[in-house]
């Protein structure tokens, strides 16, 4: 049974369209898939290599003026961002990747999130390139109604998934973990860190550049205070996969699902809304301190409680 | 014949010399021990030869070639395996992971690493614990499961830190096994750090002493055991404690 | 003379700047040094400070410099509980995820900055002291003088004070006991166990000392400055772009890395462009990174070794 739970969820998730669902719940299902897709690619690097980032907005930004300038200067489809993504995003993690990755530790996150602020300000600053704080508009979106975007998104999801999954339970899989754990240990192993750590920052990079080029190509809009913040996308890139679990395959769907629901929610409670980033950052502080592993790595200490108020009742 | 040769070399970290031109030769077949007090260089010395330091002066020679420029990881390859002095299991994966990990480095498929890292851990006394997180395995196994790991890798030359600190007698007198199983069933030469002076009088055929980062003497168990120059490095560190 | 006039301006600008910057980042090294931590909410501590003198200058018209003497002791105090309640309990749990700490601040920044636009909406701010407009001419001094430089009056009060709070720490960290201890845990935590030195004690001093001197910088801060909730973030990034230049845990280095970070932003503003002028900080950044690993205290070592 368990084994066939992607197929079952997959399946269940095809047939969400026919059921003429309002276009808001559309929305939320769509934000619930693209953020799936950003956390896990998070969770390759973070969670399974133990590096973490502080800037994965620099991803998600890059691929979507990657598909927003590839339409605006040139033209086509947005769509071509896809593609587009994994050239560009590979390069440009090859990049960080020689920068950052000989850094150790807490150096790494501090030079991910530079990272990202160099983003988002050279983004407003190249004004020609980019449109700096005008950012760029599709004029004309593809599609009015949201069943195509739902399953595009659908499928890049279930696309990550089954990557990671054939990742994780090869070589590639051993030594990410492997460097998660000990890295001067890895090393004298025989396995070459930087390299390693290197594929696992492109793997990571071009599946969240995929997702802003979806995220472009969908929401039409973008400007750099949308696609590069830090708190909005890079920090609740990494509150993804720590409430659902980080190193963990379903973590950072539960997480998405949460954490989408829950923005949703706060947002639009009157009085209470403006203070939502107050109450992500309660949660962000009482996971660290409580559920350090998120839902699914840590939901036998999620279900201690419970267990001993029965034994306790009977 | 001549499978590592240390020349001359010498490490320092700023202004402090841990090695001053320390040479020796470690020949096919044989297990060489290191000794010293403590702070006489012997892990630096290890770090060296793996590739952690690059020597400040002098080389290290695998098999003729110059290989003090190289990481760890392509030592490894080269056949070069180490332990480290504090055990460094990957925590959060089984036994079992633990050795897959290092198996993959001359094995193709998951399954054929799976095979290696089993007959491993059989040769190392740990088919019973194949599913235990690292972590949870008491320091004895540890121990081993570090020898184990190196072994995956198929070795040429073992590098083995103090793979006997914190042993009880009876885990010592397993582990002398297992060390001394390496070299006749693998055929794997051996260099071993060792502060245990029985243990390593026990398995050594010959034995380099350094103190302060100088070569002081190296020879056979009883030449060494019998040498004034030694035995005062000795005493000297244990009036001084 | 109109170029080198506008150089020399740049620079003193920059000078002070950076002194003032070599406060924020002295905190922040302090914390690093002891226990090993970015405190990513650095900045956000200071916004805190930079709000308790602006409504005592508004409410009670007390001077921003003076408030250094309530909201020093204020957040000294806030810190030692935030260390004591969620910090230290945070280094005992194990995770998967390394730099929980880390993490755990920028939770703490998310809801400052947040509470800070809740509570005192997003104005930009400013406490208007009397001589905010005060200056020092160079023509006043040497009437002959070929070029012009001007001082301005709480620029120079403030970069002053930051000195006398560097020489007042730096005191404290080479003379008493606890400094001692702070150098000793900083050095080796290991080995200041064993000299029997406590430290959870040094841990809690350390961050209640870094938060006062982030405390001070934001009082100094607030006469020559504009407040508004989200600043802290800039502040923090001042921040651990010093502690990278100067060396992680390096409080000479901060210094120094301090002032290099201010002459440049300096420079970057009047050569390249206002708008650049963050991106020059972390360009330097990222320099430092791939040019010089160890910080700046790699390369005073090297020297003292040396000799």
């Amino acid at each position: 049974m368990k084994k066939y739970l992607p197929h079952i969820i997959f399946a269940g998730l095809c047939v969400v369209p026919l059921m003429n669902l309002s276009s808001y719940i559309m929305h939320i299902l769509i934000l619930v898939l693209m953020w799936s897709v950003i956390g896990m690619a998070w969770n390759i690097l973070g969670g399974y290599t133990g590096q973490v980032s502080f800037g994965h907005a620099a991803f998600f930004g890059f691929g979507a003026y990657t598909a927003g300038i590839l339409y605006y200067h040139l033209e086509i489809s947005a769509w071509w961002g896809i593609p587009a993504c994994v050239v560009i995003l590979t390069a440009l993690s090859l990049v960080v990747g020689y920068i950052c990755l000989r850094l150790r530790g807490a150096y790494f996150a501090l030079a991910t999130l530079a990272l990202g602020e160099i983003c988002r300000v050279t983004t407003e600053n190249l004004v020609d390139l980019t449109q700096g704080n005008m950012g760029i508009m599709i004029r004309e979106r593809t599609w009015i109604d949201k069943t195509w975007y739902f399953y595009i998104i659908l499928f890049i999801a279930a696309g990550t998934f089954l990557l990671i999954k054939i990742v994780m339970e090869s070589k590639l899989g051993y030594y990410f973990v492997a460097i998660r754990e000990d890295q001067d240990a890895a090393e004298s192993l025989g396995i070459d860190t930087t390299f390693y750590k290197t594929i696992s920052l492109c793997l990571s990079g071009v599946l969240t550049g995929i997702a802003g080029a979806f995220f472009m190509n969908y929401m039409g809009y973008i400007d750099p205070g949308v696609v590069f913040p830090l708190y909005d996308i890079s920090i609740t890139t990494v509150m993804v996969v720590m409430v659902g679990g980080a190193a963990t395959y379903w973590g950072p769907v539960v997480g998405a699902v949460i954490m989408v629901f829950l923005a949703e929610e706060i947002r639009s409670l009157p009085y209470i809304g403006a203070a939502h980033m107050t109450i992500f950052g309660v949660i962000l502080i009482l996971i660290i301190l409580f559920v350090p592993n998120g839902i699914v790595g840590d939901y036998k200490k999620l279900l201690k409680p419970f267990k001993r108020k029965k034994e306790a009742s009977s | 014949m001549s499978l590592i040769e240390v020349k001359n070399v010498s490490k320092q970290f700023g202004g402090l010399a841990a090695l001053t031109d320390v040479s020796f030769v470690l020949n096919k077949d044989e297990i060489l021990g290191l000794i010293g007090p403590n702070g006489a260089g012997k892990t630096t010395m290890f770090n060296v030869i793996n590739g952690f330091y690059r020597p400040t002066k002098g080389d290290v020679l695998l098999n003729g070639k110059r290989v003090s420029n190289l990481r760890p990881h392509v030592l490894c390859k080269l056949g070069v395996a180490r332990t480290f002095q504090v055990v460094r299991p990957l925590q959060r994966m089984s036994t079992l992971d633990n050795v897959i990990a290092s198996a993959f480095i001359r094995t193709k498929s998951k399954a054929e690493a799976e095979k290696v890292s089993l007959e491993v851990l059989q040769f190392t006394g740990l088919s019973d614990d194949i599913n235990v997180l690292s972590k949870g395995l008491p320091l004895g196994k540890r121990k081993r499961l570090e020898i184990a790991r190196a072994l995956a890798t198929r070795p040429e030359i073992i590098l083995l830190d103090e793979a006997f600190a914190g042993l009880n007698p009876t885990e010592i007198n397993e582990q002398i096994e297992i060390v001394q199983k390496i070299r006749t069933e693998k055929g794997i030469t051996i260099l071993i750090i060792e502060h245990h002076m029985k243990v390593i009088m026990a398995v050594s055929d010959r034995i380099v002493v350094l103190n302060y980062g100088q070569k002081i003497a190296e020879g056979t168990p009883s030449e060494i055991g019998h040498n004034p120059v030694v035995i005062e490095a000795y005493l000297g560190e244990e009036q001084s404690a | 003379m109109e170029q080198l006039e506008l150089f020399l301006q740049t620079l003193i600008a920059g000078f002070m700047l950076g002194g003032l910057y070599a406060l924020i980042g002295l905190g922040m090294a302090l914390v690093m040094g002891v226990m090993r931590v970015i405190n990513l909410a650095h900045g956000d501590f200071m916004m805190i400070a930079m709000y308790i003198a602006y409504w005592l200058f508004t409410l009670l018209d007390i001077d921003p410099y003076l408030s250094v003497f309530i909201a020093a002791p204020a957040l000294f105090l806030f810190g030692l509980a935030i260390q004591k309640y969620l910090l230290t309990p945070v280094m005992k749990v194990e995770s998967i995820l390394p730099h929980n700490l880390v993490i755990l601040t920028v939770g703490l920044a998310m809801v400052f900055s947040n509470l800070a636009t809740v509570f005192f909406t997003g104005d930009y701010r400013s406490t208007p002291v009397s001589y905010a407009s005060n200056a020092w001419y160079l023509t006043d001094f040497w009437s002959e003088s070929p070029i012009e430089l001007s001082l301005s009056m709480p620029w120079t009060l403030s970069f002053v004070l930051a000195v006398v709070i560097t020489i007042g720490l730096w005191i404290f960290l080479t003379k008493t006991d606890m400094g001692k201890s702070i150098r000793a845990t900083s050095q080796d935590v290991d080995a200041a166990l064993l000299m029997g030195v406590n430290v959870n004690r040094v841990r809690m001093m350390t961050f209640g000392i870094g938060m006062i001197l982030v405390a001070a910088a934001g009082c100094l801060f607030i006469p020559i400055y504009y407040l508004y909730p989200a600043l802290g973030r800039q502040f923090t990034n001042v921040g651990f772009v010093i502690t990278v230049i100067g060396g992680m845990g390096s409080t000479n280095g901060a210094v120094i890395g301090g002032l290099i970070l201010g002459i440049f932003e300096s420079m970057t503003a009047t050569y390249i462009g206002m708008g650049w002028a963050p991106a020059g900080r972390f360009a330097i950044f990222v320099a430092a990174l791939v040019f010089l690993p160890g910080g700046i205290a790699s390369i005073i070592r090297k020297r003292r070794l040396g000799k």
